[in-house]
């Protein structure tokens, strides 16, 4: 095994670029309890956490630039307007000692159905830069799951950071476990309401071989809302509307039987989320429940 | 490779370590420096808790060449790092070199209670140095010891939240002590212990205001 210690950004890429093989490591959350169990054994260990700019985050008019490093802990603390969802999600990370070291690059770069910011991710929008010694590109977030524990990276490339959409609204997260810490999500289930565009999404997690959108459950969630000029009046969500949307969230997830919980408890769970969390963000909008940012 | 970086405010290396190995491994094996407890070597536990600049994390789950240029400190220097913290003076950050724990110190570090130096075996009093942290004395003063394996991380753990929160809820000590498992205590007194070590800190706080 090498450890490779690029002090740049640069040399990071061209490191990569020179052994695409090499196993990047920031936090080390994923990568160090493999290696520890003999599961792994990169020949390159790509260490990042000399690159200080992977740790930071600019705030922009319409979006987050969030460094792949930035540990969960200072999303918690730090963009709890900006990123309510995520920083509700990051909340549910493991551990104080974990979330101090992990980030949103780790999740998505070991893209696991089980990370926990990504429903948040997919329910706020955004896009993955990802880079290259070829160059930059966005990856729309819906395109970058692309299998069980897979993504749209080429071997070559690294997570620069990620753009995430800021909350034009509420924004709730939900996830099932065992107890409050140090657990993995049984299933999870992340919803943003975006006023200006009148649309609803949504993000599922450990309920599918990636982490998927409930498209259909947005769909008719959307044209329920503007038919019944919810978004103008602000009324009560009709419980048949809120009934059908937890419904056709369940119907989204396309879970398995394994030792965290069945296929059917995850399928039932999702629905129960999706109607919650539902009911919290509307109530938020209406303006008399909880605010926009997230009680991280 | 070779890893240079400080402990407990001192500056070390270790040679011949190897690519994929852990700080924990490094601290324990290398440095011998077992305060930190290599329990589940996947996060779980929080047994392995140190502070890298300043901050906890696993250690079991920090590639030891990560560390290179970097602080750590272990609950082998908690003592003297609460100490220089309490003269504003933080670990790790004496130019003199002065401060910090030295490998050996920390090696034969001893727990050095207030009340409970052993008189008949004498045992405490040959590093009379090896006094004890705030924390360190109310765990014990609050019998939040019973195995043990779980406390360095746990020290760690809470003398950090008392840094940043020094009044904190219940609600906030259960937060910052979740990474933590304790499969004895049943975690009453260790949550008694950092209530006690926050209650004198209060206390010692206003009897310095009054001064």
């Amino acid at each position: 095994m090498d450890f490779l210690r690029p002090a740049s950004w640069e040399e990071a890429l061209a490191a990569k670029a020179e052994h695409p093989t090499a196993v990047p490591i920031a936090g080390g959350t994923d990568v160090m309890v493999e290696i520890n169990f003999d599961h792994r054994r990169p020949e390159y260990l790509l260490d990042l956490n000399r690159i200080g700019e992977l740790r930071e985050w600019e705030v922009g008019a319409d979006a987050v630039r969030l460094g792949a490093s930035v540990p969960y802990t200072d999303i918690m603390e730090n963009l709890r307007a900006e990123l309510p969802g995520l920083a509700l999600a990051s909340h549910t990370v493991a551990s104080p000692q974990i979330r101090n070291r992990g980030g949103v690059g780790g999740n998505l770069g070991t893209a696991s159905p089980a990370g926990d910011a990504h429903p948040a991710l997919l329910a706020a929008d955004c896009e993955v830069e990802a880079e290259s010694v070829r160059g930059t590109r966005l990856i729309p977030i819906d395109e970058f799951y692309t299998g069980v524990k897979r993504n749209a990276l080429a071997p070559d490339e690294l997570i620069r950071a990620v753009h995430i959409k800021k909350a034009d609204g509420p924004q709730q997260y939900s996830k099932v476990g065992t107890r409050n810490a140090m657990v993995i999500a049984v299933c999870a289930f992340g919803i943003a309401l975006h006023p200006e565009t009148r649309t609803v999404r949504t993000g599922i997690g450990s309920a599918a071989p990636t982490p998927i959108r409930a498209k259909a459950a947005e769909e008719f969630l959307n044209a329920a809302l503007e038919e019944g000029g919810f978004w103008d009046s602000k009324k009560i969500i009709t419980p048949s509307v809120a009934k059908q949307f937890a419904e056709l969230a369940s119907g989204a997830a396309n879970p398995i039987d394994d030792v965290r919980g069945t296929a059917s408890y995850r399928r039932h769970a999702v629905g129960i989320m999706a109607r919650r969390t539902l009911g919290w963000t509307w109530e938020s909008y209406r303006g008399t429940g909880r605010s926009t940012e997230g009680v991280a | 490779m070779r890893v240079n970086f400080t402990v407990n405010g001192r500056p070390q290396e270790a040679d011949d370590v190897w690519e994929g190995e852990s700080l924990l491994y490094v601290l324990r094996e290398r440095m011998g420096l077992p305060g930190s407890k290599n329990a589940c070597e996947q996060g779980e536990c929080g047994s392995c808790t140190v502070r890298l600049d300043g901050v906890p994390v696993c250690s079991c789950l920090v590639a030891a060449g990560q560390v290179e240029g970097r602080e750590v400190t272990t609950v082998e220097g908690l003592a003297d790092y609460a100490k220089h913290r309490e003269d504003a003076h933080p670990g790790g950050g004496c130019a003199t070199g002065a401060c910090g724990t030295s490998l050996q110190d920390a090696q034969q570090w001893k727990a050095n209670p207030k009340k409970a130096t052993d008189s008949q075996t004498g045992e405490g009093a040959t590093n009379p140095d090896a006094t004890l942290s705030p924390i360190q004395q109310a765990f014990i003063d609050a019998g939040a010891v019973q195995c043990g394996f779980c406390t360095p991380g746990l020290l760690i753990a809470a003398d950090e939240m008392l840094e940043h929160n020094p009044q904190p809820t219940d609600a906030d000590i259960r937060e910052a002590l979740s990474g933590n498992l304790c499969r004895c205590t049943g975690y009453e007194k260790i949550l008694d212990a950092v209530r006690l070590a926050a209650a004198r800190q209060d206390r010692q706080g206003l009897q310095e205001g009054a001064v």
